[in-house]
C-alpha cells in the first residue's frame, strides 16, 4: 500500500506508456494505432513532470513574497514538457495526414490489407 | 499468437522498468541545476516565472529547434496532403442562428485570452506555446461553427508565421552584436513582477505565440480541406 502511495505517479505514467505500446502492437486500424501513440506521448509527459517533483513543493513562479527557492519543484522538466506537448501535437497531425493519404490510395485503414505494413 | 507475443513483450518491459524505478524515488528531486535556476533566475533574466526563463533564456536555442520541428511538421503535412484543387463541391450546411451568433461572440474573447496568456508569459503560468494553441482553438471554433466566410486566408497566415519566426531569429542574433552570444538578454530587465520587464523574453514569447498559433491553424485548415 505504501509502495502505491509513494509511486502513484510513476505507476500511472508507465501504465499509460505500456497501454499505448500494447495498443500499437495489437490493433489493426491505423487510427487506433495513432490513438495509442498519443496515449504513450501523454504517459511520457507525466513521467517527466513527476521526476522533477518535490514533496509539498510549489510552482516555480515568484508571484508573491516569502516563497523559498528550496521549496519549489524542478523547472527544467516542465520547460521540456511544455515544448514536447506542442511537438506531440505536430507529430500526431503528421501521422493522421499520412493515414489520410493511405486511405486515399488503398481505400482501407486495416494494416493487414495494406501491402508492406503486415507483421 | 500475435497478442501473446505482444503481451509477453509488454510484460518484460514492465518488469525491467519496475527494477530501474527503485533508484529514482518520487518527490525527492536531486538535480543541482534546479537550485541554480531557482536562486539566480530572477537576477539573471528578470522573469518571475522560472519555467519561462528556462525555455526562452537558458535553453532558448533548444526552443528555436523545437519551433523549427513544428515548422517542418506543418510543411510536411501540407506537402503530404497536397493535391490540385479539384473544386470539390461539398454540400455546405449552414449552422443555426444560435450557433452562428454564439460562435461569433466567443471568437474575439478566445483570441483575447490567448493574447493575454502569451503576453504575460514571463509573470504567470503560460507562454507562447499555450497562447498559440488557444488562438488556434478559436480558429477551429469558427471552422466548426460559423463557416460562412469561406475559410481562412492562407497567405496571411503564412506571412504571419514567417515574420514571427524571423523576429525570433533576428532578436537572438542582435545579442551577438551587443555582447557576443546568441540570445543575450541585452534590453533593460526592469523590476520583477511588472509587465515591461525581463528584457527580450516577452518579445520572443509573443513571436512564438504568433508562430505557433498560425502554424496550428494552418495544420487544422489543411486537414479540414482534405477531409
Amino acid at each position: 500500500m505504501e509502495f502505491i502511495q509513494n509511486y502513484l505517479y510513476y505507476i500511472a505514467s508507465f501504465g499509460l506508456i505500456l497501454i499505448g505500446l500494447y495498443i500499437i502492437l495489437i490493433k489493426r486500424n491505423l487510427i487506433k494505432m495513432i490513438i495509442g501513440l498519443s496515449i504513450m506521448d501523454t504517459g511520457v509527459n507525466i513521467l517527466l513532470i513527476s521526476m522533477g517533483y518535490l514533496s509539498g513543493g510549489t510552482a516555480p513562479i515568484f508571484s508573491r513574497e516569502n516563497l523559498l527557492p528550496s521549496r519549489m519543484v524542478d523547472p527544467v522538466p516542465q520547460a521540456l514538457v511544455l515544448t514536447a506537448i506542442v511537438i506531440g501535437v505536430a507529430i500526431i497531425a503528421l501521422a493522421l495526414s499520412l493515414a489520410i493519404v493511405l486511405y486515399r490510395h488503398y481505400g482501407t485503414l486495416n494494416i493487414r490489407k495494406i501491402r508492406g505494413l503486415r507483421w | 499468437m500475435r497478442k501473446a507475443v505482444s503481451f509477453i513483450l509488454v510484460v518484460i518491459i514492465a518488469i525491467g522498468i519496475g527494477f530501474s524505478l527503485q533508484e529514482v524515488p518520487f518527490g525527492k528531486t536531486k538535480s543541482e541545476v534546479r537550485k541554480y535556476y531557482l536562486e539566480k533566475g530572477i537576477e539573471q533574466t528578470g522573469a518571475t516565472n522560472i519555467v519561462t526563463s528556462v525555455v526562452v533564456s537558458y535553453r532558448g536555442f533548444d526552443t528555436l529547434g523545437e519551433v523549427t520541428v513544428l515548422f517542418i511538421a506543418a510543411i510536411g503535412l501540407s506537402a503530404v496532403l497536397y493535391r490540385k484543387e479539384e473544386r470539390l463541391k461539398k454540400e455546405v450546411r449552414k449552422s443555426s442562428l444560435i450557433l452562428y451568433t454564439g460562435c461569433r461572440f466567443l471568437f474575439p474573447l478566445i483570441i483575447l485570452f490567448g493574447a493575454y496568456i502569451f503576453i504575460h508569459g514571463h509573470l504567470t503560468p503560460g507562454g507562447g506555446f499555450q497562447g498559440g494553441a488557444v488562438i488556434a482553438s478559436a480558429f477551429l471554433l469558427t471552422m466548426l461553427g460559423c463557416w460562412r466566410w469561406g475559410g481562412i486566408n492562407r497567405n496571411r497566415f503564412k506571412i504571419t508565421e514567417s515574420l514571427s519566426g524571423l523576429i525570433f531569429v533576428v532578436v537572438g542574433l542582435l545579442g551577438l552584436l551587443y555582447g557576443g552570444y546568441f540570445l543575450l538578454n541585452y534590453l533593460p530587465k526592469g523590476m520583477p513582477n511588472e509587465l515591461f520587464s525581463a528584457g527580450i523574453i516577452p518579445i520572443i514569447y509573443i513571436a512564438i505565440g504568433f508562430k505557433v498559433g498560425s502554424e496550428i491553424t494552418g495544420i487544422i485548415d489543411n486537414m479540414t480541406r482534405s477531409g
